[in-house]
C-alpha cells in the first residue's frame, strides 16, 4: 500500500518539533503517511495556505484558529484544533540598554519572579512601553497583556504590543521601535547570541502552563478524511511523547538544526529543549524546568477552556460579545476526535473537557476514563483564575 | 482627484517593485508609493494611510500588516486582508500568485479587482523570471563544474579535452547519473589524490 501524502505547513521554531519528528523518525510512516513539511515565511501566509488548501495541516499559534473563528482575520474558513503541539516555550527579553539600566537600578536577573521582573521593567522603561511580538493573535501577546495588565499598565496608553517578526527584531530594537520582546525558541537565545538583548523571564513565569502551538486543520478536511486525520493525530502524539523523554533531546536538536528546518546550531536548540537558557552576553545560565513542554501534564489535550480563555480575551479587546465568542471557541476544539483517535493509542483521557484555567499551583491527580491523570500546575503569576462557566 | 486610489507596494527588491508599479499604472489611475525598506513598516503605513497595500506573501514583514485589521485608534483606519466574499476564486488566485492585498474598510470589491488583477499577472511574471534566473544560474554552475572535471581528467590521464568529455559522458551513462553529478563527485574528491 502506498503512503498517503499530507502537506504540512510550519514556522521554523523549536516547537515545530512534533511535526518534524513525526516525519523524520518514522512515526508518520508507521501510520502510512508521507508528510511533506513546508516552511512558511510568516504566520499570515501559513494561515492563508491552510485556508485555501495549499497545505492540509499546520503548526499554528493557539490563538490563531480562535481569531479566525471570531472573524478577526478576514478569512472565513473554519479551522479546527485537533490537539496541542506544545505548552510554554516563550521568553521575554529586553534591549541591552534597558537591561543595563535595570541592573543599575538593582534588579537581579533571576529569570523566575514575574512580579519583580515586571516592576523593574516598568521602572526602567519609557512611559509607553513598546513590546514586540511575532503576531497579533499569539500567546506572546496574551502573556504580555496579562502580565503588564496585572502590574497596572493598560493598553494602549502605557503599553504598546506591536508585531515584529523575530527575524526583524534586531533592526526594530536598533531603531527604537521596541524596548522589549516576547518570542518563541530559538529566537530568545539568538537575541542573546547576536547582542540584540537579554532575557528577562520565561513565559512560564507569567502562566505556568500556557497552550502555545496547535495542530490545526480545516474543519471540512477533518470531516472528509477521518481516517487520515486519525493517523496524523496518532503520529503527532507519538512524536510528542518521544520528544518528552530527556534522553532524546540531543537527537531532536540535531534533527531540528538541519537547514531543512531551523538552520540554527543544535546546541542552541538543545538548550531550549532542556530549559537551560543563556540569558545574557555574560553567559549567565538559568534553568527553567517547564520552559517548553510537548507531552507531560496532558500537554497534548485540546482543552476547550484554554480556547475559551483566548476567545474571552480577544473578544474583550475587539469589542465582541464575550459569551458568544467563548461558544465559538469551544466548537473548534476537537476533544471528540482526541478521545476517539488517541484513546485507543494510549492517551490518558480526562472525563471533562474544560477546567478552571490557572486554578492549580501544584500538579494534581484527576480521575480519567483510563485511570489516573496528572495535570501540571497551571497558575498565573498573580493567582488569577478563569472559569469558562462564569467568565468575569 | 479624491477618487484616485492610493496604493502602497511593499517590495524590497527595487527592480521587482518597479515592475509592479508599472503594471499598476498601466491598469488605471492610481497613486502608487513603493516601500522598499520594511523597517518600521507599521509606522510607514500609518503615515501613508493608503487605500490598498500590496505585499509579496514570501515577505516575512507581512505579519506586521495583520495588526491593522484590529486598528482601534481614532486616526487609524482598519485595514484588512482583501477577501472577496462573492468571488472566492479571486482570493485564491492572489494567494497562488503569491501576492496579498490589504484594503481599508468599506472599499468596494469592484474598485479593488483591477488592482488585484494587475498585481496577480505581474507576480506570476516575477515568479517566472525568478525561476528562469535560478535555472540559468544552475546551468552555468553545471557548465563550470564540467570544465573543471575535464581539466582534472586531462591532467591525470594525459588525454585531450574531447577524450576527457567522452570519459565523463560514458561514466555518467554507466552509472545512470547526470554528467554534472559525475563531474562534481570527481572535482570534490580529486584533491585527495594529489
Amino acid at each position: 500500500m502506498s503512503a498517503t501524502h499530507v502537506e504540512i505547513g510550519f514556522i521554523p521554531l523549536v516547537d515545530a518539533a512534533p511535526m518534524v519528528v513525526a516525519h523524520e523518525l518514522g512515526f508518520a510512516e508507521e501510520e502510512g503517511l508521507a508528510l511533506n513539511l513546508r516552511a512558511a515565511p510568516s504566520w499570515s501566509t501559513l494561515r492563508d495556505m491552510l485556508a485555501i488548501g495549499q497545505i492540509e495541516a499546520a503548526h499554528m499559534l493557539a490563538p490563531l484558529p480562535v481569531a479566525m473563528a471570531l472573524g478577526l482575520t478576514g478569512t472565513e474558513t473554519q479551522i479546527d484544533i485537533l490537539q496541542m503541539l506544545s505548552v510554554n516555550g516563550n521568553a521575554i527579553g529586553v534591549s541591552c540598554a534597558l537591561a543595563a539600566k535595570m541592573r543599575q537600578q538593582g534588579y537581579k536577573f533571576d529569570f523566575a519572579d514575574a512580579v519583580a521582573a515586571g516592576r523593574a521593567l516598568i521602572a526602567a522603561a519609557p512611559a509607553q512601553l513598546k513590546i514586540g511580538v511575532p503576531f497579533p493573535f499569539s500567546m506572546h501577546a496574551e502573556l504580555l497583556y496579562h502580565w503588564m495588565g496585572a502590574l497596572g499598565l493598560s493598553a494602549p496608553a502605557d503599553l504598546d504590543v506591536r508585531t515584529v517578526p523575530p527575524q526583524l527584531m534586531a533592526e526594530a530594537m536598533a531603531q527604537g521601535e521596541i524596548d522589549a520582546f516576547c518570542v518563541g525558541a530559538p529566537w530568545g537565545s539568538l537575541a542573546v547570541e547576536t547582542n540584540v538583548g537579554e532575557l528577562l523571564l520565561p513565559g512560564s513565569a507569567v502562566r505556568a502552563f500556557s497552550p502555545e502551538k496547535v495542530l490545526a486543520v480545516r474543519h471540512n478536511w477533518a470531516e472528509a478524511k477521518p481516517d487520515v486525520t486519525a493517523r496524523l493525530m496518532r503520529a503527532t502524539w507519538r512524536a510528542g511523547r518521544w520528544l518528552s523523554q530527556p534522553e532524546n533531546r540531543v537527537s531532536a536538536a540535531e534533527i531540528l538544526a538541519s537547514p531543512d528546518y531551523l538552520d540554527v546550531s543544535a546546541e542552541v536548540i538543545e538548550r531550549s529543549l532542556a530549559g537551560n537558557l543563556v540569558i545574557s552576553q555574560r553567559g549567565e545560565m538559568r534553568h527553567t524546568p517547564n520552559y517548553l513542554e510537548f507531552f507531560g501534564g496532558a500537554a497534548t489535550y485540546p482543552w476547550a477552556s484554554q480556547a475559551a480563555l483566548i476567545a474571552a480575551r480577544l473578544a474583550a479587546r475587539a469589542g465582541l460579545d464575550r459569551k458568544a465568542a467563548i461558544e465559538v471557541a469551544r466548537k473548534i476544539c476537537r476533544t471528540d476526535l482526541y478521545h476517539a483517535n488517541l484513546g485507543p493509542a494510549g492517551a490518558v483521557l480526562p472525563d471533562f473537557h474544560e477546567k478552571k484555567e490557572g486554578a492549580m499551583s501544584q500538579p494534581m491527580a484527576f480521575a480519567s476514563e483510563t485511570g489516573q491523570m496528572i495535570l501540571a500546575a497551571d497558575a498565573f503569576f498573580d493567582g488569577w483564575i478563569f472559569d469558562p462557566a462564569a467568565p468575569e | 482627484m479624491p477618487d484616485t486610489l492610493s496604493i502602497a507596494v511593499v517590495e524590497t527588491d527595487p527592480e521587482r517593485a518597479t515592475l509592479i508599479e508599472e503594471s499598476l499604472r498601466a491598469a488605471g489611475m492610481f497613486s502608487v508609493t513603493l516601500i522598499l525598506n520594511t523597517s518600521g513598516l507599521a509606522r510607514q503605513i500609518r503615515e501613508l494611510s493608503p487605500d490598498v497595500v500590496l505585499i509579496d506573501m514570501a515577505n516575512p514583514s507581512r505579519d506586521m500588516l495583520e495588526e491593522f485589521a484590529s486598528a482601534s485608534g481614532p486616526l487609524e483606519r482598519p485595514v484588512a486582508m482583501f477577501v472577496d466574499r462573492e468571488d472566492e476564486g479571486m482570493t485564491k488566485a492572489a494567494i497562488e500568485a503569491g501576492v496579498s492585498a490589504y484594503v481599508v474598510a468599506g472599499l468596494r470589491a469592484n474598485r479593488i479587482k483591477p488592482i488585484l488583477d494587475a498585481a496577480i499577472a505581474r507576480f506570476h511574471m516575477i515568479h517566472r523570471m525568478r525561476a528562469e534566473l535560478a535555472a540559468t544560474k544552475r546551468a552555468l554552475d553545471e557548465r563550470k563544474i564540467i570544465e573543471r572535471a575535464k581539466g582534472v581528467l586531462m591532467k591525470a590521464r594525459g588525454i585531450d579535452e574531447d577524450a576527457a568529455y567522452a570519459l565523463l559522458r560514458k561514466a555518467a551513462m554507466d552509472q545512470g547519473r547526470r554528467i554534472s553529478d559525475v563531474a562534481e563527485a570527481l572535482v570534490s574528491t580529486a584533491g585527495l589524490l594529489s
